[in-house]
């Protein structure tokens, strides 16, 4: 953000306790000093005015980037996303640009219950004129949000919590990664596992864990779930003949049931087993630890999966 | 007429204590633009209901007709650079912002030369080229990207202002208090235009909000709200063109409420079996339009022959949109899938 706003004058940040908070999680830490109240601004609780007044600004040729403090909250601020930004473009004939980048803090673990652990990306893939980042990395956080800033189009850029404290290579200075170009986090043969923002880590504990065992795991991150780098799905299980989806998200509806779709569609031919997804259960997140972890995709279960897909016999 | 009460013999009192012989024409204001565009948006809409009715227009429409001096004041005090932010009911504040009825009736008719090439219609139809954030299909929805466009304006240093029109439907909608809220909070260069036409949908203003003045919810958010007789297109500018200057000299923003009417149902074809005839009356007799005419003949601005011209000359024009409607191709199905997106990533959507 701070390279951004060093370099286009047009480019703030707007969002609930950004500025002398540093943002709850810490995000913006000396952002305020450097670049002022009018450009790290300190919004009232009204996600609703934040997203539409980013909106607004976004129309007039800025580039705001407008944060969302839990994923969760975005649900007061629908209409703006869903009904404005998304359409704003299409409804218009083309002629409005919405360089609107929303940075929402999605996930859980950590007791943060019900309404302040959730991963809603999937509610807005169904939602033409989105784009949806989901950074796994620090160093793709950075590449691709520079590229959600850059862009004409509203993206919403999902940063889960438990990411924030992975340590990662991030250079200094600039390169931006492109959308709809997934990441190959781990090459294998015996099985395709797409891990999805913070199901990453869990993943690559399982990947670690089933070598041991003699399987051999590819680890792919979309990076981004709009636009999605099916191409590399699919080359991906044309190699492996078999396909896991793991993420935070509830597992009905989420993003694994497009992907999963996707595949069926496009690469039946080349699988040997059921795709399978490992999500969250279909409840709301409870607050008692024992409880979240057992709702949550842990690393036993995704190996369980994987082993799952390698064991099928037709 | 019993049931009509509270907030119309108000307005009638206030009509008659307010504005009774006060229209006096500020000296830059072209009272025959005005004048012009009134009649233009009013036979605009007569034209594009019987369109409708002809089958050039598949969808529908929220006609203003009864409306036209809210948008052609309130924009009359707006400069080009300015923007506004409109509603369902926009066609009068896409022409009062200069908007050309050939590219809108081609949109209504949803053809590939209407301002949106055919895929916003009546409620999405706009131009952001003449500073228009959209026409809106959401009450309310509107309201919050003027005050971001007002934001833009304040952090850039630029002399401009954002108006976001809305019904009296609007101000219960959380977005506009929120809106209100934040303009308030940053003195945002920034004029709340509600024109109260005394109906949300099918539902009297009575039955929506505890007061009926709503120009006193700019209070709860720290800047004046201002009530106009909304049939008066010359009350409204003048009451406009202070909230716009008060606005550009950074005196942040400013709730205009303008008491007005509509004519025609919420939308054309809807029963209207919430109020009554008498009703529809009594404002009829107040309509804008007919009160402008009457003024500036009154006054001597201009001659019966001169408006007469005008009319003439908005006949031919509106015959020429609807020829050019009609003329205009249908988009291409596959248009559809374009435009979605500013980029799109090799394909990968559209």
């Amino acid at each position: 953000m701070c390279e951004e706003m060093r370099r286009d004058p047009s480019v703030f940040l707007i969002g609930e306790d950004v500025g002398v908070f540093d943002g709850v999680f810490g995000v913006s830490a000396g952002m305020l000093a450097e670049f002022g109240a009018e450009r790290v601004r300190d919004t009232p609780i009204s996600e609703m005015a934040i997203v539409g007044g980013a909106l607004g600004a976004a129309l007039m040729g800025m580039r705001p980037i407008a944060e969302i403090m839990f994923a969760d909250f975005v649900t007061c601020a629908m209409d703006q996303v869903v009904n404005q930004a998304a359409k704003a473009r299409y409804m218009s004939g083309g002629k409005a640009n919405v360089p609107l980048t929303l940075r929402i803090v999605n996930g859980a673990p950590g007791s943060a219950a019900a309404q302040h652990s959730q991963s809603p990306e999937a509610w807005f893939m169904n939602v033409p004129g989105l784009k949806i980042a989901i950074p796994a990395t620090p160093y793709d956080a950075k590449g691709l949000l520079k590229t959600a800033i850059r862009g004409e189009d509203p993206v919403l850029f999902f940063e889960h919590k438990m990411l924030y404290a992975v340590k990662g290579e991030a250079p200094e200075g600039e390169y931006t990664i492109p959308f709809g170009q997934a990441a190959i986090r781990r090459q294998g043969t015996d099985a395709t596992v797409i891990a999805i923002g913070g199901a990453l880590p869990v993943v690559e504990q399982a990947a670690q864990q089933l070598e041991r065992a003699g399987i051999s795991v590819e680890v792919i991150d979309p990076r981004t779930l709009v636009p999605l780098d099916t191409e590399t799905l699919i080359k991906s299980v044309q190699k492996t003949h078999r396909a896991v989806i793991v993420h935070e998200a509830h597992r009905r509806a989420g993003p694994g049931a497009e992907i999963a779709a996707l595949l069926a569609e496009e690469a039946i031919g080349y699988l040997d087993a059921p795709i399978l997804r490992v999500a969250a259960k279909n409840v709301p997140f409870p607050y008692n630890p024992d409880l979240e972890r057992f709702i949550l995709p842990s690393v036993e279960d995704v190996v369980a999966a994987v082993k799952g897909v390698t064991q099928y016999r037709l | 007429m019993r049931r009509l009460s509270h907030a119309l013999l108000k307005l009638q009192a206030y009509f008659q204590s307010h504005f009774s012989g006060t229209a006096m024409t500020p000296s830059h204001l072209r009272p025959l633009d005005l004048y012009r565009r009134m009649l233009l948006i009013r036979q605009f809409e007569l034209r594009a209901i019987n369109e409708r009715k002809s089958g050039l227009i598949p969808g529908f429409i929220h006609a203003c007709i009864g409306q036209e001096a809210t948008a052609v004041g309130a924009c009359a005090a707006l400069r080009q650079e300015d923007v506004i932010a409109s509603t369902h009911r926009g066609h009068g504040h896409l022409i009062a912002k200069g908007g050309e009825p050939k590219y809108m009736m081609a949109e209504l008719a949803a053809r590939s030369d209407g301002y949106c090439g055919g895929k916003g219609g009546s409620l999405h139809m706009t131009d952001f080229d003449l500073g228009i954030l959209g026409a809106n299909g959401i009450v309310a929805g509107g309201i919050p990207m003027a005050v971001g466009a007002a934001l833009a304006f304040q952090m850039r240093k630029e002399p401009r202002v954002a108006l976001a029109f809305f019904g009296d439907g609007a101000v219960n909608e959380g977005a506009f208090h929120e809106a209100a809220n934040l303009a308030g909070l940053w003195t945002l260069p920034m004029i709340f235009f509600c024109e109260n036409n005394l109906y949300g949908e099918g539902t009297p203003q009575h039955k929506q909000a505890p007061v009926p003045d709503l120009a006193v919810r700019a209070a709860g958010y720290g800047f004046p709200g201002v009530i106009v007789d909304g049939n008066d297109v010359l009350a409204v500018f003048e009451a406009t063109q202070q909230a716009v200057e008060r606005a550009r000299a950074g005196g942040g923003p400013t709730f205009v409420e303008g008491k007005t009417y509509r004519h025609r149902g919420h939308y054309e074809g809807d029963p209207m079996v919430y109020r009554t005839r008498e009703e529809l009356e009594f404002w009829k007799q107040r309509d804008p339009l007919t009160r402008f005419r009457h003024h500036l003949l009154d006054a001597g601005l201009a001659t019966a022959a001169e408006l007469d011209a005008i009319a003439a000359a908005i006949t031919q024009e509106l015959d020429e949109a609807v020829a050019f409607a009609t003329a205009s191709p249908a988009p291409a199905p596959a248009s559809a899938l374009a435009g979605v997106y500013g980029e799109t990533h090799g394909g990968r959507v559209f």
